[in-house]
């Protein structure tokens, strides 16, 4: 998905692991992830660099749909529809 | 011709029942699991194993921890003091680190002065700590097994270690089982 796409994409949860680094955004979406139904979308905070590749390759092993990111000033969001 | 395609048939199925054998077995053997032996006490070393460790776990990957001899010191609860250790248990219990939290780095230790640096770098970049990551182990299951044998030799006693709920003693068979079936194996 486009930066612009991913804007404005309405998420169903919204995890801010802004205050931890890794392995510790992934901890708290694979906490957060039982809280959402299949199909929802939830969308991640997080100021660590390398969460950007982990999210995606935990999505890719665990079944979810990586949707993608953008940068905000200094953190990033990323995006992925549950399983 | 009849017969023939019976016997053909019965051939096959006892093809396809050896083949369902084998599959089971070899899934059997890659499960989704990573099973990992720690030796190193350095607080390193324990950090890069809860930090994989956790990762695995998050990633649905059953985690299986093997402790055993220096890594055993990491497991210490510096609050409890098992009694009736002849002397030389006694010396190790004394001049080993009493927790995780008083682990040396293997390298930089610079006479204790490197950990306390880390600890400070950890805590202004987020990183959780070794209690926290314990902490979160257990919640995501890891299982942490302590060699019985090393700690024997090392003079600990099991009132001596951690309350940690996936924690069991047992020995080398049993790390060799589990690894055996796991998909991924690390040597720390």
């Amino acid at each position: 998905m486009t930066t612009e796409e991913l804007k404005n994409v309405k998420s169903n949860l919204t995890v801010d692991a802004r205050g931890t680094a890794c392995p510790g955004p992934l901890l708290a979406a694979k906490k957060a992830i039982g809280e959402l139904e299949s199909g929802e979308i939830m969308e991640i905070l997080s100021a660590d660099e390398g969460t950007k590749n982990d999210i995606p390759r935990w999505c890719e092993k665990v079944g979810h749909e990586y949707l993608g990111f953008y940068d905000e000033d200094s953190f990033s969001r990323l995006f992925l529809i549950k399983e | 011709m009849e017969k023939s395609n019976e016997v053909t048939l019965e051939l096959l199925q006892k093809q396809v029942d050896m083949l369902t054998k084998k599959v089971g077995k070899l899934e059997k053997n890659r499960k989704d699991q990573l099973s990992m032996a720690v030796v190193s006490g350095d607080m390193d070393k324990i950090l890069a194993t809860m930090v994989i460790s956790l990762a695995a776990a998050a990633m649905d990957t059953q985690v299986k921890l093997f402790f055993s001899f220096w890594s055993l010191s990491a497991l210490r609860d510096p609050k409890k003091s098992p009694k009736g250790k002849d002397f030389i248990s006694k010396m190790f219990g004394i001049m080993l680190p009493k927790s995780k939290n008083h682990l040396s780095l293997s390298n930089m230790n610079m006479a204790g002065m490197g950990p306390v640096m880390i600890k400070m770098l950890m805590k202004k970049k987020n990183v959780l700590s070794l209690d926290e990551m314990f902490k979160q182990a257990g919640e995501l299951g890891i299982e942490i097994t302590i060699c019985e044998m090393s700690m024997d030799l090392m003079g600990f006693k099991k009132e001596e270690f951690i309350d940690y709920p996936h924690l069991r003693f047992a020995g080398a068979a049993t790390f060799v089982a589990d690894a055996g079936e796991s998909a991924m194996q690390l040597f720390i």
